[in-house]
């Protein structure tokens, strides 16, 4: 399994064709306190770059653009009761949707755990 | 990820003045004097009305539930403190906004207006009568002591200037930071750095001394709940926030939660659910036109006012608690049974305390007659209960 990162702040783990996505640590100590997640539904059909989901905080509401092109097969619905498992757990439990993937080369444009690191640390 | 919309206190650019042009425009934010007291405590810098002050510390849901449970300290010294003073001061003020000060005992205070001639609102405020204690340096006449909001205090001076007579005197005490402690054990904390505050009631001020400086103690705030406001020497204020921070019921509070806090009590802020094209009626500010100027009249807009007190407003200032757990922000539309836009949510969010999404819009008062409104957010429809404000009830003491 390899994790892969976009410069807006969200992750993907690759698992052969399967990916779960989720938005970072940094992201969530952005955001602050989440009070709302709105997950993608089964069976949307994702482009890399669409907007796939919306995260509140009390501070604000941001949209999640989807990593990968790919078909939705699951929302976490575990954050619908419970939004603040991004807050605790943000690239564990607090995954937003999980996809199977149209096209594979669309990760090399994405970063890898160390140029992410790397990346944040600038900001 | 990327923000779509911030909420009320994250974006500067909200904070425009009256006329709608922005205060703060190519000039880089100023600082405060307890700038490096916010950084050390951790505190997380944003620019707003013109400053840079902190949005949050440990994190706004945790701070909003400290200051409800305990007590918070919120540096609000981006608000213009001002004082107006001379023979004739209360009738000349009078002329400006529609609060009865002839009957304001000294020490007392009360919320009021400045009023534009159409009776829109060009700022909210606090004014207190001053008496024989002179906080603020020797005040001729009839005195008062008058705070006023951050964004629109340089407005609020020059149209303070332009209308009141050269008899009457206007000082901006700029040198003089504002912090409020709130929360039911703001008393309990403050009391044992400065006693005797714990015998002041609500809506009633004091001098007092601490470590030498000269303190002007209200019992008033923005939180709804018991707490005081103190106006001190700005170079008195790192020492005072470390003294109060050193009682364990204090933490500091940024202005997330000064706002979330605010909205659960109902409270309007200027800016955002006041403004010029909003009356005192409108509003539901209905309080702050005294018994005797509705009577009497002669204030700003007297005759619109009026006639709005007698056949009710087009459009008014509700409570509203959204269904589901989606946050309505600042923005989004009223709409009615055909779906017509009719009315602008104007401060909305999650509320910590009520653990649901709340919100204040303004729309026509026939709408809220079958007591549910839909809000349009983003092409998303919500709907919302009206409710009575406060959504938390205020806890002053009387």
């Amino acid at each position: 399994m390899s994790r892969y990162f976009t410069q807006e702040h969200e992750w993907i783990e690759i698992d052969g064709e399967i990916a779960t996505v989720g938005i970072t640590e940094y992201a969530q100590s952005q955001l602050g306190d989440i009070v709302f997640v709105d997950v993608p539904d089964e069976g949307r059909q994702l482009t890399k770059g669409d907007e796939a989901a919306v995260v509140e905080s009390v501070k604000a509401a941001s949209d999640v653009y989807s990593p990968a092109s790919g078909t939705v097969f699951e929302g976490n619905a575990a954050l619908v009761d419970n939004p603040a498992l991004v807050n605790e757990d943000p690239e564990g439990d607090g995954w937003f949707f999980k996809l199977t993937l149209r096209d594979a080369d669309e990760l090399d444009e994405l970063m890898d755990e160390d140029k992410y690191a790397a990346y944040v640390a600038k900001l | 990820m990327s923000e779509l919309a911030p909420g009320t206190i994250a974006d500067p650019a909200h904070e425009l003045r009256a006329d709608g042009t922005d205060p703060v425009e190519d000039l880089p934010p100023q600082t405060l004097p307890l700038d490096a007291w916010h950084r050390a405590k951790g505190g997380r810098m944003v620019p707003f009305a013109g400053y840079v002050m902190p949005v949050q510390y440990e994190g706004i849901m945790a701070e909003h539930l400290w200051t409800r449970e305990s007590a918070g300290l919120f540096d609000v010294s981006h608000m213009g403190q001002l004082l107006i003073h001379g023979d004739g001061a209360v009738a000349a003020l009078e002329t400006l906004l529609p609060g009865d000060l002839r009957i304001l005992k000294p020490a007392k205070m009360r919320y009021s207006l400045l009023l534009d001639e159409n009776g829109g609102i060009l700022d909210d405020l606090m004014v207190t009568r001053l008496g024989d204690v002179q906080p603020f340096g020797e005040a001729a006449g009839e005195a008062f002591y008058m705070v006023v909001n951050g964004a629109t205090k340089y407005d609020d001076i020059g149209h303070l200037r332009e209308n009141l007579s050269d008899d009457i005197t206007l000082n901006h005490l700029d040198d003089r930071a504002l912090l409020a402690v709130q929360g039911p054990k703001a008393v309990d904390a403050l009391d044992r750095i400065v006693p005797g505050v714990a015998a002041l009631t609500f809506m009633t001020a004091g001098g007092f001394a601490w470590q030498g400086h000269a303190l002007w103690i209200s019992r008033s705030g923005y939180t709804g709940e018991d707490g005081f406001e103190i106006s001190l020497p700005e170079d008195a204020a790192t020492a005072f926030a470390d003294a109060i921070c050193a009682e364990p019921e204090v933490k500091p509070i940024g202005l997330g939660a000064r706002d979330s806090l605010r909205l659960e009590a109902g409270l309007p802020l200027y800016g955002h659910d006041l403004d010029p094209d909003t009356t005192p009626v409108a509003a539901d500010l209905g309080f702050a036109l005294s018994k005797r100027r509705r009577e009497e009249g002669g204030f700003p807009g007297a005759e619109r006012i009026l006639a709005e007190r007698r056949d009710g407003p087009a459009t008014r200032r509700f409570g509203l608690i959204v269904d589901g757990r989606q946050p309505v922000r600042e923005g989004a539309d009223v709409v009615d049974a055909d779906g017509n836009v009719v009315g602008r949510v104007t401060s909305g969010g999650f509320a910590p305390s009520v653990q649901q999404p709340i919100a204040m819009a303004y729309f026509p008062p026939a709408l809220a007659d079958t007591g549910v409104v839909t809000l349009v957010q983003r092409g998303k429809r919500h709907s919302a209960r009206v409710v009575p404000m406060p959504f938390v009830a205020h806890r002053y003491v009387r």
